[in-house]
């Protein structure tokens, strides 16, 4: 395999909470906690989850809105913890990142102009005023955008309007990569289906590889090559689509793909029986010992509340981190043979 | 990428475009104020004051009245057809130093306003943005300086020095930046978080630019309508600081120099207090009217 | 229409007065619920779906909205033309409702068990008017309410605010309340899209199971197929102020018949992993300047002459199906 264009080890992201007048530290919320993948160049990977799974973290420290606690981070081979003033710059043309919610993610005081010309200036594209109208021209056109939404503001816009700029805004450096965190979350199906269409072709135009965080397992399935599937700040599953959707074998990922509503037949069949009990999603304050997983999971042993599983690999690159994957995994293989 | 000529054909067509824009938000602010009828009134109150106090010496019917002038024949007169307001101990027309007054209150305020808003804006930005040491310095001297009533600190300062107009503003202006700081600090802690600080970060954007183009646009509507509101209640403090001899000094012909000599001829010769009080209000009023409308006017549409 | 329709809103016409002129967000919109029916309005944002629900819950602000032309019955009764306290008992009789966002319908300053009990005090005194509960008697059914949407150690939820609790504990506790006073028609708008997908499978199932218990009806305003599918017998899919289809679900999602149904069940992202089709071309227009015709014509792709000069009525395409489109207009009926 190839050099990756993101490296991920071990990543580790806590935030402190603080309580009291001093504000002392009296706990840690383990946002992100040993979390490892790659993303080749060229394609999509996933990352799965729920609210409190550390998704959105991973992202925004990749981006450097957050230092890592502790881990690695390699961009095309380069170590990001070792960014001076100088190599930023150059990370930042590099990478970019699309949010969830571009109401939230656009200025609601600066017409689209601005918000477009700010990358520009920063970086020094384009010398002159006309060059980067110039240039946001293009932009526009490339998110299919009219040159005339230049002076609207984004609260004249559609949902899907606005995410298109901040698309725009995020093509602006010229990236190679970019991370999009729930990037159609806030849409609706009819625009989603839009978008996810000019994500893909964006991807063909400009060869971007792209880090998909949602929560939504139909979108995955649909766009991306491969995923890993969080829950309290740790990958528990990790494959290609075809190995997560077809064979899953973590009782979470199983869960996650049970209880998503769909609209067919067919999908209905690809659905695993549900392995989850009644039950809420833990703070990531306090997780629980062992298998995060494990207070709502219907086959948990006593070890799975004692140690931490280590990954199992149960096919070719797929990895497993629950301590009866072996079992599972020969299950769901025959389980396929009786079909 | 377009060529040069089909890019100068779409930037003529987007220059029309960018006019009907600018006019659409126009229409829609227009819209919105019109709605919400006391704005109007506040609206017309103020710029009724505005344009009394420029062209004064042409509408008054006395203009020689304003500053140093003495008519004993002509004094204690009560409202009439020749003197509306009357006159006072001087024989000066109190319709002519009334209008003449809102000068000197609006002139406190312009200058009051002019020094304390954008010091406070820019401590309470820098403060808000940098967090730590820089917050909790500038921070505390607020606090000590909000814990001083205005006109307390206003007073101790106009008593060290000799009384005089420019010191009353000066003073004024010394403990009015720490309101704008406060609200700025406030809000800019709140909009730092935001996403779109986050995409600005992540585009690589400098601390002051996204001090400046991210977080300033947003504060500007609060302290619009902040200002609105304090421009009645720096005119009040000024006429407090004339009134108890600190502020402007007679023949000087300000409001609350006037009211304070008035007071001395109660109640017989009401109308040297009474009318100079009610502009004092009419003054604050229509800024406060005003404030509330803009208030709806600037709030950020959440459309479609 | 059917005599035993709970909620029976009739051509309902409704529009507001804004900056650009007169908008006309519901144009026609006719739909029913019988007793015990579950039934689903579908739409995407600004379809006027929640227009339509606040309507029928007679909470429509009016001097902004309008109403042309059109009824709202609920119960048999004309939701527009009762007075307020009329409509207070009318709708305490028979109607509740599940919002979208379980922490902004709770009031975060008083206790679950505060808020509980002024449901019940209120259901008592406007619905059965058997005078005043004792205190001991409205626990009681504070208690057995929560007990029935299966939360753990309800004598504790009583006395905790609403922030202490989990996005699915509140859901569940707005549920509760919700059915605490017996109503026969509820309106759940979007229940549970706020929270994670295997907690709103919980949230969801438990819904189904306890309103089937008790026989209420069900309107299920949202934007989420998979969830309509799941959980109703029968759907309304709406575009720009109008009802384009309606039939029963199976049908809908195995056969849907109107190009604006077709376009945004080939949106929906698949778990078989199927390339997404191109969504709908066009976005929706102003309510201020609506195409004439079909409001759906502009971005249809079988869009005829026809189509742009008349409003195409409903017509029956199977025992159970309707569609407003004039591709069926034909041999169809």
């Amino acid at each position: 395999m190839s050099e990756p264009v993101l490296k991920v080890e071990n990543l580790v992201k806590y935030f402190p909470v603080r309580s009291g007048l001093l504000h002392k530290i009296v706990a840690h919320v383990k946002a992100v906690d040993k979390v490892s993948f790659d993303v080749q160049k060229g394609e999509i990977f996933g990352l799965i989850g729920e609210s409190g799974s550390g998704k959105s973290t991973v992202a925004k420290t990749i981006v450097q809105i957050y230092n890592p606690t502790s881990g690695m981070i390699y961009f095309k081979g380069q170590n990001l913890s070792k960014l001076t003033k100088q190599t930023i710059g150059r990370f930042r043309r590099e990478v970019q990142m699309v949010f969830q919610d571009p109401k939230s993610s656009l200025n609601p005081r600066r017409s689209v102009m601005s918000i477009l010309e700010d990358p520009l200036i920063i970086h020094g594209i384009g010398k002159s005023r006309v060059e980067r109208k110039r240039i946001i021209h293009t932009l526009l056109g490339q998110v299919e955008m009219p040159s005339r939404y230049m002076y609207k503001y984004p609260s004249a816009l559609s949902g899907g309007e606005r995410q298109r700029i901040a698309i725009a805004r995020a093509l602006a450096v010229n990236p190679s990569f970019l991370v999009l965190d729930e990037p159609t979350s806030a849409l609706d199906v009819s625009v989603q289906a839009k978008l996810i269409n000019l994500f893909l072709r964006l991807k063909k135009e400009l060869a971007l590889s792209y880090l998909f965080i949602t929560h939504n397992l139909s979108l995955v399935r649909t766009i991306a090559a491969r995923a890993g599937v969080m829950y309290l700040g740790k990958i528990y599953e990790l494959g290609t689509m075809e190995m997560l959707f077809s064979h899953p074998v973590h009782p979470y990922t199983k869960t996650l793909i049970a209880a998503t509503p769909v609209v067919s037949k067919e999908e209905e069949r690809v659905k695993p029986r549900e392995m989850s009990k009644e039950g809420e999603i833990p703070s990531p304050v306090n997780p629980p010992s062992g298998c995060a997983f494990h207070p709502r999971c219907s086959i948990a042993e006593s070890r799975c509340s004692q140690e931490l599983p280590s990954p199992v690999k149960v096919g070719p690159g797929h990895l497993v981190w629950c301590h009866r994957a072996e079992e599972l995994a020969v299950r769901a293989e025959e389980l396929v043979v009786l079909e | 990428m377009s060529t040069r000529a089909s890019h100068h054909q779409v930037t003529t067509g987007l220059n029309e475009t960018r006019w009907m824009i600018i006019k659409d938000r126009l229409g829609r602010g227009w819209y919105k104020f019109r709605r919400n009828p006391i704005s109007l009134v506040g609206g017309v109150m103020v710029l009724l004051c505005v344009f009394l106090a420029i062209f004064a010496p042409y509408v008054t019917p006395y203009p020689k009245h304003a500053g140093a002038f003495t008519d004993f024949q002509n004094a204690f007169q009560a409202p009439s057809k020749s003197h509306w307001l009357g006159t006072d101990a001087l024989g000066c027309d109190v319709f002519t130093r009334i209008i003449f007054g809102s000068r000197i209150s609006l002139m406190l305020t312009a200058v009051v306003l002019g020094i304390s808003v954008p010091v406070g804006v820019f401590l309470g930005l820098i403060s808000g943005y940098m967090g730590g040491k820089t917050e909790t310095v500038i921070m505390r001297v607020t606090d000590v300086f909000l814990s001083l009533p205005a006109l307390v600190m206003a007073l101790a300062i106009c008593a060290a020095f000799t009384p005089s107009i420019d010191k009353a503003m000066l003073a004024v202006a010394s403990i009015w930046w720490t309101w704008h700081c406060r609200l700025v600090n406030g809000i800019t802690r709140s909009i730092k978080t935001e996403e779109f600080v986050q995409a600005s970060k992540v585009l690589g954007a400098s601390p002051l630019r996204i001090i400046f183009k991210d977080i300033l646009p947003n504060c500007a509507s609060p302290v619009i309508v902040k200002i609105t509101l304090d421009a009645g209640f720096v005119i009040l403090v000024g006429a407090g600081l004339s009134f108890l001899g600190l502020g402007a000094q007679p023949p000087a012909e300000d409001l609350g120099t006037m009211i304070s000599f008035g007071a001395k001829y109660l109640p017989e010769r009401w109308w040297m207090t009474v009318f100079p009080s009610l502009a004092i209000f009419f003054i604050i009023l229509g800024f406060n009217l005003l404030g509330d409308g803009l208030r709806d006017v600037l709030a950020v549409e959440e459309g479609v | 229409m059917e005599e035993k329709a709970i909620l029976d809103i009739r051509d309902l016409h409704v529009w507001f007065r804004v900056y650009e002129g007169v908008s006309r967000v519901l144009d026609g919109v006719s739909l029913y619920v019988r007793g015990g029916e579950h039934v689903g309005l579908v739409g995407e944002t600004g379809c006027g779906k929640t227009v339509a629900m606040k309507t029928a819950m007679g909470i429509l602000r009016s001097p902004p909205a309008l109403f042309p032309q059109g009824q709202v019955l609920l119960a048999g009764r004309d939701v527009l033309k009762a007075a307020p306290i009329e409509l207070l008992r009318m709708k305490g009789k028979t109607i509740s409702m599940i919002f979208q966002d379980p922490l902004s319908a709770l009031n975060p300053v008083f206790t679950v068990g505060q808020q509980i009990f002024d449901v019940i005090r209120f259901g008592h005194r406007w619905i059965r008017d058997d005078g005043a509960l004792t205190k001991t008697k409205v626990r009681g059914i504070a208690m057995e309410a929560l007990t029935s949407v299966q939360l753990p150690d309800p004598r504790r939820i009583l006395s905790l605010y609403p922030l202490e609790l989990s996005g699915g504990m509140r859901q569940r506790v707005l549920i509760a309340m919700a059915l605490v006073n017996r109503p026969r028609f509820l309106i759940a708008d979007e229940p549970g899209s706020a929270l994670d997908v295997t907690i709103q499978a919980q949230i969801l199932s438990l819904l189904k199971s306890l309103v089937k218990e008790a026989g209420i009806a069900v309107l299920l305003i949202t934007h989420d197929l998979g969830v309509v599918r799941e959980t109703v017998e029968r759907v309304y899919i709406m575009y720009a102020g109008r009802v384009v289809e309606e039939g029963q679900t199976v049908e809908i999602f195995d056969d849907p018949k109107h190009p604006y149904t077709q376009g945004l069940l080939s949106s929906v992202p698949r778990l078989t992993g199927e390339a997404l089709a191109e969504g709908i071309p066009g976005t929706l227009s102003d309510y201020t300047e609506a195409p004439s015709g079909c409001r759906f014509h502009p971005r249809c792709p079988q869009a005829m002459e026809k189509c742009a000069q008349q409003k195409p009525p409903m017509v029956k395409v199977s025992t159970k199906q309707h569609v407003a489109c004039y591709l069926y207009h034909g041999g169809g009926g």
